[in-house]
């Protein structure tokens, strides 16, 4: 009777604990993937707003008909990109673009006047900031999810209900940056 | 940056519990002065006093900041741009809803936030601000201000401030009640009690007298440290402490004082919203710590926006005297987070003091409701909202232009 009872318990225990960390994994699956919502919205915002971006740029832009193609090109296939990693790639090259783009746009002081230009501008400008800053909030949370898939006794339960592993969202252009300045006037 | 909220929330029961306990023991020790016996009273008179403070601190705050600054809401179509930056800092804040944005109609600088819980928050800058800074210069300001409503220091600072407008008020009452009585006690004296009322009266002037002074001192603190920590906030949510320094350098040089601050508004403004002619202000009974002091230490964080790299970086500009800035579970996160390189702040320097005054006049015009009109001369008409008719002649040279409303 005794045995029966502690049995009893130890299986409720154990029972209880499996329902725990499954339920975990799935809140931070679902958390992975409303981090990526909030990205994918800002990246298809970034596509939405590019041909704009050219068509303004072409009648004041005569002679840079290379860049304004592979601002274009870079989005037709970002655009594409269906993966996290495929993603990251494509829109990585998509900044390189824009980067460039804006680096000739100093040259035509008509264009950068062009109150509609402007706006453009500031929107674009917007949606890179809003990338970088949802980029942190996704991939906090790809860490979490990882570590639970990877890390015992979780590791079981993950294999168990074939829970995979997420892609980090990687910008390489980071290590690009140079350090400023230090001042201490 | 959980710990930090976590952190804070447990400092905001700690302080009202221990200011609870002075407006308390003062209460006790007046009454008793008054009425021997009657201690018990004067602990509920401080309760009561406490309660109504708080709860018209809580019912009418928001309304009350923002209808006392004069501010005007304003949305994504009049101000995109200020819309723009609110929206990425609340990206990097994690938080759960977005604030209102006001502006507010004047041509000083500075800006401000209301809200005790983040998802009712509100944020709000001055006309001269927008007119002033440029894009990243703007996003370290809402960085600031958007970092005291992810920090819970509006919550904290309401606590903070009802306790001390309560111990000011019971020290008050005491001590004009005093110098009406002339200091008689109105129980029956003895030549027993006497010795034991004396004792009384002296501890309560003592703590009449002190404890508003220390209440404050405490208060003035606390919200200079709050500053700081939403310094190094913003710079975490940013990752670019140039933009703020150089807004705060901008800020510095401003000398139009905000016409509409008081005392009980301060610690909401990015800087304190009176300008020091000469000395008016201490450092002890000022709710911003110096600003010189504050850009300082955001210009030596270098390439790192990590809260441990300000922290250190503030003991090295104030030579440790201001203790630690963080919690020791704070320090836990990712000490290395990539500063970004410099932006545009250097180099934008476009607009004379006269034409910062024209975008301010401007703004505040529009949100009067008047309407601009660019004529062909390079005139631009303003039109104001009580001027009747569908078209103006253009003063300059002459032609009609119609008004679209």
């Amino acid at each position: 009777m005794l045995t029966g009872i502690i049995i009893l318990v130890i299986f409720i225990i154990v029972v209880g604990v499996i329902v725990g960390m499954y339920n975990r994994l799935v809140r931070l699956r679902n958390q992975v993937k409303n981090a990526w919502a909030q990205i994918d919205v800002q990246l298809k915002r970034r596509h939405d707003l590019i041909p704009n971006l050219v068509e303004t740029a072409k009648g004041y832009m005569k002679h840079e008909r290379e860049t304004l193609d592979s601002v274009t090109q870079a989005r037709g296939k970002a655009q594409k990109a269906n993966t996290v990693g495929d993603k990251s790639q494509a829109e990585q090259e998509l900044s390189r673009a824009l980067n460039e783009f804006s680096l000739v746009v100093e040259n035509y002081p008509d264009l950068k006047a062009n109150v509609n230009f402007m706006q453009i501008q500031e929107e674009l400008t917007s949606t890179e900031n809003k990338i970088a800053f949802s980029r942190q909030a996704y991939n906090d949370a790809v860490l979490f999810i990882n570590n639970q898939i990877q890390m015992f006794p979780s590791n079981i339960i993950a294999g168990m209900f074939n829970f995979t592993q997420s892609e980090y969202f990687e910008i390489q252009d980071e290590k690009e940056r140079e350090v400023p300045k230090v001042n201490f006037s | 940056m959980w710990e930090l909220i976590r952190a804070n929330q447990r400092k905001s029961a700690m302080l009202t519990f221990m200011m609870g306990i002075v407006l308390l023991a003062m209460g006790y020790v007046i009454a008793e002065y008054y009425y021997s016996g009657g201690g018990f009273f004067g602990v509920i008179l401080a309760v009561v006093i406490w309660l109504i403070l708080l709860l018209s601190a809580f019912s009418g705050g928001n309304a009350l900041l923002l209808g006392v600054s004069g501010a005007k809401e304003v949305t994504r179509h009049e101000q995109p741009m200020l819309y723009n930056v609110v929206e990425e800092i609340k990206l990097a804040a994690q938080l759960p809803a977005m604030p209102r944005i006001y502006v507010i109609p004047t041509k000083a600088m500075n800006a401000f936030a209301t809200g005790r819980k983040p998802e009712n928050s509100t944020v709000a800058v001055t006309a001269g601000l927008l007119a002033t800074l440029n894009r990243d210069e703007l996003q370290g300001v809402i960085a600031h201000e958007m970092a005291h409503i992810h920090n819970r220091d509006i919550l904290y600072m309401t606590y903070a401030g009802v306790m001390l407008g309560a111990i000011v008020l019971m020290s008050e009452l005491f001590l004009r009640g005093l110098w009406f009585s002339g200091g008689r006690r109105s129980s029956r004296s003895s030549s027993s009690s006497g010795q034991l009322g004396l004792i009384l009266m002296v501890v309560a002037i003592v703590m009449a007298i002190l404890a508003p002074i220390l209440a404050q001192i405490l208060y003035f603190s606390i919200s200079r440290k709050r500053e700081y920590l939403a310094d190094a906030t913003a710079v975490r949510f940013t990752r670019y402490p140039e933009g703020l320094a150089s807004a705060l350098a901008k800020l510095s040089h401003s000398n139009i004082p905000m016409e509409k601050a008081n005392k009980v508004t301060a610690p909401m403004y990015i800087s304190a919203p009176w300008i020091a002619k000469g000395k008016s202000f201490t450092q002890l009974s000022s709710t911003h710590p110096p600003i010189e002091k504050r850009i300082q230490i955001l210009r030596s964080m270098g390439s790192n926006a990590s809260l441990p790299e300000y922290q250190s970086a503030y003991k090295f500009i104030l030579k440790g005297k201001g203790g630690d800035l963080l919690p020791e579970s704070a320090l836990k996160e990712s000490n290395f987070i990539q500063a970004k390189k410099g932006g545009d702040v250097d180099k934008a320097q476009p607009f004379s003091d006269k034409d910062k005054a024209r975008v301010a006049g401007d703004i505040i015009r529009s949100m009067a409701g008047f309407v601009f009109i660019n004529c062909a001369c390079g005139l631009k008409i303003k039109v104001p909202p009580d001027y009747k008719g569908d078209k103006i002649t253009c003063p300059r040279c002459g032609t009609m232009q119609a008004i679209s409303h």
